[in-house]
């Protein structure tokens, strides 16, 4: 079972991220489950998503979660809200931020001694796409440091499921998912 | 006028809305008569969709309340439609005098329930207060735990409310968030195969039958109104019943997915036994799974339909259980919890001695965790081993403060 966690705020695409990345990984033949924490579903309020994936069918529907992931996909969550609670040993943070990895951690000691990524999701989604929306950049992110699939397998599955959206703006995601791919460290 | 048939995966990522609505859409439901609320908002939100993008060749009529929602499919149904509706919570509280002129005017009728707690204090999370309060309207209630099985039972709940021999409207439930909102493999039929096994619409005393003008609604005092709720009631135990398993065969043989009223998991040779509903069934079966590798014979059993309740079948499900659960996620506001005395009364005259505790859990969305599970068991597997009741009949799991036990 592997079982990933977002903390983003409501409106900058979580759920539609957790959602996308469990169609992709669905049609790979693995079973999927993708929810969130909406709480009064106030825009701008801190929310979580979650992910889980595994071989078999997914019975468990407890929201408690150790995740193998964390998601960061709004740079001030981390020194807002606890995004390490309920971790493990070999949980994984992605987080987006504009600041290096070694000074995000100097600036939240809770990160010290965790496997820490970053990447500025917010940035290129501003300079690809041209709004603030970091989740397909933080799933481009997520290939690179899981390895789970061939970038350009993710990408071809995410203009499926990107389809109705302008051509425009679906090259822009593919463009701001490669970018988040590449610039991760 | 002529609508678009839609190509659909093998596996389609749905949550239990998205599940909900593709059903409707594909049996082309006549009439949505709907007002939004949430966790069942997406729903009419989706049918609507696939009306503008010209998938449904239905209507869709917007109305101003949930009383109105419900008053504008018992019209429709009675004029002689394919009809359907979603809701929740206090919309549902708002709609509940109408649905008890459906269930008496045997209109066939398919509400999406989408449970959700009762205010006050107000909350837009999953609990069965919802489903709880219409228990006894004249509906006929199926549950689903899991998004898959809202889309069938969407299917089956249409086929066996519009049955001549049935004639009685049909709630398909599902959990607030943790089903509605929650994305997972959903395989669809396609559209042919769907509104195949849902049949086309067959009026029965429609309205619009000029020809035949009939009543509809009509008062009776004491004269027949008794005679009236005992055919309903008589209606539900004897031609419901085999219509629901006939239904649930069908659907067996064109999809391989069996369903039953009382569906058993690990119960051939259970010590011990949860008895719950929505997705806490599946969690439970889970933990069950994982008890039995500690060697504590665990099982569960999901109430797969509600109404009319499969008194015997519970009975008969758990004869040789030396120690029983019962899960009510809905305040049970000074008696026991729903299940618990539905249970109760399945054994208390059956040749079968079984220790049954009930739990109140989960209310407002709070989580039901594996953990609470563990633990759930472990405290019945005490009750089986001291062949006696240890706890007070009645206590809260996930509560916080002083632990609460009662009865």
């Amino acid at each position: 079972m592997l079982e990933i966690r977002w903390h983003s705020r409501a409106g900058q695409g979580a759920v539609t991220g957790a959602k996308g990345l469990a169609d992709v990984i669905s049609t790979t033949g693995k079973h999927v489950q993708a929810f969130a924490f909406y709480g009064s579903a106030k825009r701008g309020a801190a929310m979580t998503a979650y992910n889980r994936v595994d071989d078999q069918v997914i019975m468990n529907h407890e929201k408690y979660m150790k995740p193998d992931y964390v998601f960061v996909i709004d740079p001030a969550l981390v020194m807002t809200t606890d995004v390490t609670i309920n971790h493990k040993d070999t949980t994984k943070y992605i987080i987006t931020t504009h600041m290096s990895t070694d000074d995000l951690v100097k600036a939240q000691p809770k990160l010290e001694g965790k496997e820490v990524y970053t990447v500025d999701c917010i940035g290129i989604a501003n300079e690809t796409i041209g709004r603030p929306i970091p989740n397909t950049p933080m799933l481009g992110a997520f290939m690179k440091v899981s390895g789970m699939y061939d970038i350009e397998f993710f990408k071809e599955s995410m203009k499926r499921i990107l389809g109705k959206l302008p051509q425009k703006i679906i090259d822009a995601n593919m463009i701001a998912i490669q970018r988040a791919y590449d610039e991760v460290k | 006028m002529v609508f678009d048939k839609m190509e659909l995966r093998e596996v389609e990522v749905w949550d239990g809305n998205f599940a909900a609505a593709q059903a409707l859409r594909q049996a082309q439901v006549d009439v949505v008569s709907a007002y939004p609320i949430t966790p069942s908002t997406p729903i009419v939100e989706g049918y609507a969709k696939f009306k503008a993008d010209n998938y449904v060749e239905g209507e869709f009529v917007m109305v101003e309340s949930e009383h109105a929602a419900m008053s504008g499919c018992i019209g429709a149904a009675a004029a002689g439609g394919r009809v359907a509706t979603a809701t929740s919570s206090q919309g549902l509280a708002l709609m509940s005098e109408t649905l008890y002129q459906a269930s008496g005017m045997r209109l066939p009728i398919v509400l999406n329930m989408v449970n959700r707690a009762l205010a006050a204090p107000l909350n837009v999370n999953g609990d069965h207060s919802d489903m709880y309060m219409v228990r006894d309207s004249g509906w006929i209630q199926f549950d689903a735990f899991n998004p898959q099985e809202v889309y069938d039972l969407n299917l089956i709940a249409f086929r066996v409310s519009e049955d001549h021999s049935v004639r009685t409207p049909a709630i398909v439930n599902q959990d607030g968030f943790m089903t509605s909102h929650t994305a997972q493999g959903v395989r669809p039929l396609t559209d042919d195969e769907a509104y195949g096994f849902v049949g086309a619409y067959k009026p029965m005393n429609d309205m619009l039958d000029f020809e035949h003008p009939v009543t509809h609604g009509v008062q009776t005092e004491e004269d027949w109104h008794f005679e009236h709720k005992a055919r309903q009631h008589n209606d539900m135990m004897t031609y419901v019943v085999p219509k629901i398993e006939e239904t649930f065969e069908a659907f067996e043989k064109l999809t391989g997915r069996k369903y039953n009223r009382v569906e058993k998991y690990d119960m051939e040779d259970a010590d011990v036994a949860v008895v719950c509903m929505g997705t806490s069934v599946e969690t439970a079966r889970e933990v069950a799974k994982e008890m039995r590798e500690k060697g504590i014979k665990a099982g569960v059993v999901g109430i797969r339909v509600l109404r009319p309740f499969p008194f015997a079948e519970i009975s008969e499900t758990l004869k040789g259980v030396k120690a029983v659960a019962a899960l009510d996620r809905s305040a049970p506001g000074g008696a026991a919890g729903m299940l618990f005395n539905e249970i109760a009364g399945s054994l208390i005259n059956a040749d079968t001695k079984v220790i049954l505790s009930g739990y109140i859990y989960g209310l407002g969305g709070r989580d039901l965790t594996k953990a609470h599970l563990v633990d759930l068991f472990n405290e019945l597997q005490a009750n089986a081993d001291a062949g006696k009741i240890l706890t007070k009949q009645q206590q809260f799991i996930g509560v916080r403060g002083p632990k609460l036990a009662y009865l």
